[in-house]
């Protein structure tokens, strides 16, 4: 975790500028881990979105939510309503699907918020079950049951109608304002809305509501006693997070109009968690991180097959190459979530703050190698 | 009348089911202090333990017949079951039996899995906070599932019930209702009256053994009892691996119900915390009310009269009494207050 007094004004704009220059020449700077693809960088935008909203949440107050991917989901869902009722222009869409996150987030929260601890996840995780349950089944006529909602030609589309554009006999895309929002155009609007949520997160890290969150993380009993109710600031909390939530499920939407159910199933929420832990939850970079990096697995390490696998080990001898081909298999291709398993595993276990606790540590190794020990004793902020 | 009957005891093995793995979960959580996301693969490994027994005993020697020929004139097969050849008529016994018969290979398997888990992982996690115990056993499940998948593959694998109990009882024309009313498969009778006695013999062990005693004490107050020159890390241990044998023990004669695949134990996992909350948070009878309680509305809830009123009520009833109860009495049905509480 990052101390709290580390942060100045000077530090965050610097940090703001690196990010945004590293998101911006993304492309670039990815191409040679095969991962300059716009497909791929709009995943690491829109889940590193997500992640960083449900940091907010998890990072600063310490509830641990089992049911983020509900907002998603409805986010995804909004933003293909508004496809096929109003326009193909994603800004319509986005803002919408954030909207309708947030409002989903504030009736769920407001109930579950009402508990905390292992009560709190268990009562988002029956919320979210429940979502994910009805989408599949009773609401077909909204969600288009487990087929997933599709856009149509004859969808009515009325602000594109009274703007007089015309897809046509296509099935339509999104775009904005004429720039299609497919490959690098998609990418470059995922992470200008990227650097723009980052910016706002940072603000809420900084700000006096912040700090009230982490106190309610440190000691929710204490700050009770002192006569203040924790439970709003926690809800908007809640509630900024599930903004979040909708705002990716909405570019999800927007870079492949479709939406299904699946996206709300409890094992998402625990992706979105597994992407903050490992990164570091509580950090404002690590949970781009934690999500750049699953998705990253997700999309290489699937691609693995036994002949990409025999050329790595090519180098070995024959018996001995079979036997790590072999194992190695188990772990990518179909298998990569044994990956990300055993990964999850790793990091709680022996790495808590995730990758930006083991980036801190292995600097403060170096400072005091180098014989700068007064900064390695600087003070941590308080569990 | 009938109806209602029907719909009872469709809801008894579900509910059997349910508060199986509530009871270990609770009594891994009255014990250990710990929630443990994993107890669901543990229920999926023991469903696992009776499709490799199943698959051991069903192996077969081929030989070719040594004068009959098919139609395309190539020799006929032959397929003996290698127990069959060893054993005789027994083998052949063993193999139609072989679901039941998994229970006395799964035992041990379960019990050093669990004591495995717990000495290897769960142990080194009874300080740190709940957030973490859940997202280690959770990334625990997620390995267990994928070893499973990786060896038996994502397809369900059917599981046969032994020929004595496939059939269908017709349970009405024994209690006075017209004949072929209240049919109900007997496998799942079988699996009701299993979860009743796993249920006794767990309850008994606690009850009427110095050990059971031992850990009734430790679940009350830990620190007195180690104070007391007891062993109770070790005593614990044993308890973690008792809690993986009945989970496992559910799973293996879940297997004719439902064929089981590999990711079974999370789709029961998310279902039977729900049935710990309701019931209480370690408490044994609450888990085992619950779970019972739970699968018979949950099977009221899918009658298609009350669908018709309430579209969907049978995919959420549980979910829905769990947001209550939560809310209402946190502490859950028969839970002690102040456990978790908050």
């Amino acid at each position: 975790m990052t101390t709290v007094t580390e942060s100045s004004p000077r530090g965050d704009l610097i940090l703001l500028i690196c990010f945004a220059a590293f998101v911006l020449a993304g492309p670039i700077i990815l191409q040679p881990f095969g991962a300059g693809y716009p497909d791929l960088l709009q995943k690491f935008a829109i889940y590193g979105l997500f992640a960083m909203g449900f940091n907010i949440l998890f990072g600063l107050t310490g509830y641990l939510s089992f049911g983020h991917a509900a907002f998603l989901g409805v986010g995804s869902y909004t933003a293909v309503w508004t496809f096929k009722l109003l326009s193909m222009n994603p800004i319509p869409a986005i803002i919408l699907a954030t909207l309708l996150g947030g409002a989903f987030a504030a009736l769920i929260g407001y109930i579950s918020l009402r508990r905390s601890g292992i009560y709190f996840s268990i009562l988002t995780l029956a919320f979210a079950q429940m979502c994910y349950n009805l989408a599949y089944s009773v609401l077909t006529p909204i969600t288009n049951g487990e087929t997933g909602l599709q856009l149509t030609q004859s969808d009515p589309r009325v602000l594109d109608v009274a703007f007089g554009r015309d897809y046509g006999a296509v099935l339509p895309s999104s775009d904005l304002f004429g720039i299609d929002m497919t490959g690098y155009p998609g990418f470059y609007f995922c992470g200008v809305i990227l650097i723009i949520c980052f910016y706002i997160s940072m603000r809420i890290f900084r700000s006096p509501f912040g700090m009230m969150l982490r106190a309610v993380k440190s000691n929710q009993n204490r700050m009770n006693y002192t006569g203040l109710n924790t439970r709003p600031y926690a809800l908007t909390a809640f509630v900024i997070s599930g903004m979040y939530a909708g705002l990716a499920g909405g570019l999800l939407a927007v870079t492949d109009p479709l939406a299904g159910a699946e996206r709300m199933q409890w094992t998402a929420s625990g992706e979105v968690v597994l992407m903050t832990i490992l990164g570091g939850s509580g950090t404002l970079l690590g949970p781009v991180l934690g999500a750049g990096l699953i998705k990253y697995f997700e999309n290489i390490f699937s691609a693995f097959n036994d002949q990409i696998l025999a050329a790595v080990f090519g180098f070995l001898p024959d018996g001995l190459r079979d036997v790590l081909v072999s194992l190695s298999a188990l772990f990518v291709g179909e298998g990569w979530h044994l990956t990300l398993g055993v990964l999850f595993m790793v990091i709680v276990i022996f790495l808590p703050g995730g990758l930006m606790e083991g980036f801190s540590r292995l600097r403060r190794l170096i400072v005091t190698r180098t014989g700068r020990n007064g900064d390695a004793a600087a003070p941590q902020a308080a569990e | 009348m009938d109806v209602i009957l029907l719909q009872l005891l469709n809801g008894l093995d579900k509910g059997g089911a349910y508060a199986l793995i509530a009871l270990g979960l609770t009594i891994i959580f009255g014990t250990l202090g710990v929630v443990n996301f994993a107890h669901g693969a543990l229920f999926m490994l023991g469903a696992f333990c009776a499709v490799s027994v199943q698959a051991l005993l069903g192996l077969e020697k081929i030989a070719l017949h040594p004068t009959e020929k098919t139609a395309w004139g190539s020799p006929v097969e032959i397929r003996t079951p290698y127990v069959e050849d060893l054993l005789g008529d027994f083998g052949l016994l063993l193999l139609d039996y072989s679901v039941p018969a998994s229970i006395i290979i799964a035992i041990p398997i379960m019990l050093l899995i669990g004591i495995a888990m717990e000495r290897g992982l769960i142990r080194f996690f009874y300080k740190r906070p709940h957030a973490e115990q859940i997202l280690v056993t959770f990334g625990l499940a997620i390995v267990l599932q994928e070893i499973v998948k990786a060896q038996f593959g994502a397809n369900p694998i059917p599981q046969p019930a032994p020929d004595a109990a496939q059939g269908m009882l017709d349970f009405g024309a024994a209690i006075g209702f017209d004949a072929g009313n209240v049919v109900y498969p007997t496998w799942r009778l079988v699996y009701f009256l299993f979860s009743l006695g796993v249920i006794g013999a767990v309850f008994a062990f606690l009850q009427f053994t110095t050990f059971g005693m031992v850990v009734r004490a430790g679940m009350a107050d830990r620190e007195t009892v180690g104070l007391l020159g007891i062993d109770i890390d070790r005593r614990f241990t044993i308890v973690f691996g008792i809690a993986a044998i009945v989970a496992g023990l559910a799973g293996v004669m879940y297997t004719p119900i439902l064929s089981p695949d590999y990711h079974m134990g999370m789709d029961f996992l998310v279902l039977s915390f729900v049935v710990v909350v309701v019931g209480g948070m370690g408490s044994l009878p609450g888990a085992v009310t619950a779970g019972f309680v739970l699968g018979i509305l949950q099977s009221f809830a899918s009658m298609n009269e009350v669908k018709d009123i309430l579209p969907g009520i049978d995919q959420i009833i549980i979910y829905l009494i769990a947001v209550v109860i939560l809310l209402v009495r946190p502490r859950g049905l028969m839970g002690r207050k102040g456990v978790m509480e908050g």
